[in-house]
């Protein structure tokens, strides 16, 4: 057979099949969908005697505080909060420990290599450049990695994201928007890449569009240690040590809110222009309470996270290190390269709350948002050799003693951290997952639009009422 | 009883990312199976959320991400296995409740299933809601005669009273039935044994296939009958004049550019 006379005998087919369609008045797929549930229902009396209740008593309790509209949403913020909490307070002492291991590594490592006489520059860029980037991610970001990934992949074993989105589902209706975008939001949490490939189980190509475009303003696992360090620092520092870490965890907690009322805000403002269209309504089943698997809790939270999002963050690192401490020390008119840029960038950083060195450590942490902690301390410390700061006091004391940080430069780091423009690897996502140029711009620079006027808008009401 | 380590050879963690099959036309080649190193092609199917990724993790070694909640798995996740001396490539499926409606994630599997022609399809159903799973069982019967029934979370079962009938619903469905607790890993040898003698034929299958009547039937024998005359080698042409009926987008196209031999050429290694 030609392929020709394929395509003919094709088209016959389909035609004929569209006449049998229509002639059934589209009573056909209502047929088939019968069909096939009659069956199953028979093979299921048939086989199966159900003798007891499908839910326990204590899985119905459970499931009645956790989806109940009164109790629900704060019941699950009291988690989020106690699995902060738990990561904040744990992970302050082993980050300390860390930082004085590696640094003294460091210290003792250029000192050998000063001694066997080589160069300043090589001594400066391996170890004060590549070697410092490293360190400072690996002690930053690995403690608090290695306590929340286990926690939160427990809760999501154990049946919690599905009900996140029940709860959230109304609202999102409401939205305009698709009620599964609340998981493929929980799972945001996890990682924004991640999440935006999950919208692929919301049908309509609208509501997909919408959960992929917002999706960026759940922080992920890249982000949570920036924030979590800056509530550490900054929020913690303004309350009383007895409260210091709860006050951190509610502040890590404000902010994820924040994200989903981003999320909402945003999903709304699309479907009622970009993305014009009804809410399509969908069935979405609760899984069974199920006891975690501990063994398999710990292989996937630190193998396939913890160690993927530190490989990652120290592959960004590297590099960054080095390129910052080449800013650093090549001079141009007595100023380092780092002071003429942070320095120009400075008026744009001022006006958000921030300053230029922040936006010059995002601009380079564009590939990777973990490292934009590790970047700001880099570029600041920079100007000195010798620097050891191995705990939280001394951070402090650089922020806010030597660089005049206040609570506005933290609050608005944190906004501007939930809400700017997804990773490199999140944007490459959307680009896969919608194929498309004009959709890829909109989901890159949309949230960096909003991450500047949100931004913009507290610094400058903070100033208004003189608090920056 | 767990399965020797020396059968599990292939230790790759696979997260396919299956980029293609989301926007371009199904077909074999897009699918990108290395048929060479393999001897058969397994799919796992089944609804979200009732193991299908702990089943994959049990019966590979691997340590594909499970969660325990609906849809984690939204592109395919590839593995393999060794027994009796033959290998076997494991692919996860996406959980989907049925494989009538347009979503991508029930593309996918739909794709793989009639597309990619696996040699057997493990279609893994959760032993405590199993009328709504057996659902899904149905449709995967009426695209293919290879299939095995893992009736997972047994244990779950179990404890909330629910007494299931393995043998009456392997007589049924007209497929071996395995009871199966995934995360201990009890039922895994049966199943995997099941699988390679469903594959070898040694267990001959006889899918139930849905009971039309009247109008339905007519029509669908039509098209059906229009199908084989002009592509004899067609699978499941039943359940593509169904599609093609029910005005499939995919499908419709496919057929009408006469290119259904991708369906039918160089299947699986056979």
């Amino acid at each position: 057979m030609t392929s020709n006379e394929k395509i003919e005998k094709g088209k016959k087919i389909v035609a004929a099949a569209e006449e049998l369609r229509q002639s059934m008045q589209g009573s056909f797929h209502e047929e088939l969908i019968q069909t096939i549930y009659t069956d199953a229902g028979r093979i299921f009396r048939d086989a199966v005697r159900q003798k007891g209740d499908r839910y326990g008593d204590f899985d119905r309790m459970f499931d009645r505080l956790l989806t109940s509209p009164w109790t629900g949403l704060p019941l699950m913020a009291v988690l989020l909060a106690a699995v902060f909490w738990i990561t904040i307070t744990g992970a302050n002492y082993p980050s300390q420990m860390l930082a004085r291991f590696l640094f003294g590594i460091e210290e003792t490592a250029s000192a050998f290599f000063t001694s066997w006489g080589s160069p300043w520059w090589l001594t400066g860029f391996l170890w004060h450049g590549v070697f410092r980037g490293l360190a400072w991610v690996v002690s930053v970001m690995l403690p608090p990695m290695a306590i929340f990934f286990p926690l939160f992949t427990m809760l999501e074993d154990f049946g919690f994201l599905p009900r996140v989105a029940f709860n959230m589902d109304r609202i999102f209706q409401k939205c305009g928007a698709h009620g599964k975008q609340a998981i493929t939001m929980g799972m945001g949490l996890g990682c924004n890449a991640a999440g935006i490939i999950a919208t692929r189980i919301i049908d309509s190509p609208r509501e997909r569009l919408i959960a992929v475009l917002t999706n960026n303003f759940m922080p992920c696992n890249g982000r949570f240690p920036t924030l979590i360090m800056l509530a550490n620092i900054f929020v913690a520092a303004a309350f009383p040590p007895a409260f210091a870490s709860f006050a951190a965890a509610g502040a890590v907690v404000g902010i994820v809110v924040i994200g989903v009322v981003f999320t909402f805000l945003v999903s709304a403002a699309l479907s009622r222009t970009l993305l014009k269209g009804e809410p399509s309504s969908f069935i979405m089943e609760l899984p069974p309470f199920r006891r975690p698997k501990i063994l398999s809790v710990l292989y996937t939270s630190l193998i396939d996270r913890t160690v993927f999002v530190l490989y990652r963050a120290v592959l960004m690192a590297v590099p960054a290190g080095g390129l910052i401490w080449i800013l650093s020390n090549i001079h141009l008119g007595g100023q380092s390269l780092t002071v003429w840029i942070s320095t120009g960038l400075d008026p744009f950083g001022r006006a958000l709350g921030l300053d230029g060195v922040i936006i010059l450590a995002y601009i380079i942490a564009i590939p990777a948002n973990e490292i934009v902690v590790p970047a700001i301390l880099m570029a600041y410390t920079q100007s000195r050799m010798m620097i050891q700061i191995d705990n939280m006091g001394q951070l402090q004391a650089l922020l806010v003693g030597e660089q005049n940080w206040t609570l506005v430069t933290a609050v608005c780091l944190m906004l501007f951290s939930l809400l700017h423009n997804p990773c490199s690897t999140a944007i490459w996502t959307i680009w896969k997952e919608t194929r498309s140029a004009k959709w890829t711009a909109i989901g890159a620079l949309m949230p960096l639009a909003i991450a500047v006027a949100v931004t913009f808008v507290v610094a400058q009401s903070a100033r208004f009422l003189g608090l920056g | 009883m767990a399965l020797p380590q020396d059968e599990i050879f292939f230790k790759k963690r696979g997260y396919a990312p299956c980029t293609g099959c989301a926007s371009c036309a199904g077909g074999q080649r897009q699918l990108g199976i290395d048929l060479s190193k393999w001897d058969f092609v397994v799919a796992l199917a089944g609804n979200p959320n009732t193991g299908k990724s702990t089943v994959f993790n049990a019966i590979t070694g691997l340590h594909q991400h499970t969660g325990n909640w609906p849809g984690k798995t939204v592109a395919r996740a590839e593995g393999g296995f060794q027994y009796a001396g033959k290998r076997y490539k494991l692919i996860d499926l996406p959980g989907t409740y049925s494989l009538l409606s347009m979503s991508v994630d029930e593309e996918i599997a739909r794709d793989f299933i009639l597309f990619g022609r696996p040699e057997c399809t493990v279609i893994v159903l959760d032993a405590t809601c199993l009328e709504r799973n057996l659902n899904l069982a149905l449709q995967v019967l009426q695209i293919t005669d290879k299939a095995v029934i893992a009736l997972n979370l047994m244990d779950e079962a179990r404890r909330k009273d629910i007494d299931i009938d393995p043998r009456r619903l392997a007589e049924e469905l007209g497929v071996p039935v395995v009871p199966l607790v995934a995360k201990t890993r009890q039922g895994i040898n049966q199943l995997i044994q099941d699988v390679a003698d469903v594959i070898s034929g040694k267990i001959k299958t006889n899918p139930h296939r849905i009971q039309r009547g009247g109008v339905f039937k007519e029509a669908v024998d039509k098209v059906a009958t229009l199908l084989m005359e002009s592509f004899p080698d067609l699978p499941s042409a039943d359940w593509i004049a169904m599609r093609l009926i029910d005005g499939d987008p995919r499908l419709r196209e496919a057929v009408g550019k006469g290119e259904l031999d991708f369906l039918t050429q160089g299947d699986a290694g056979g």
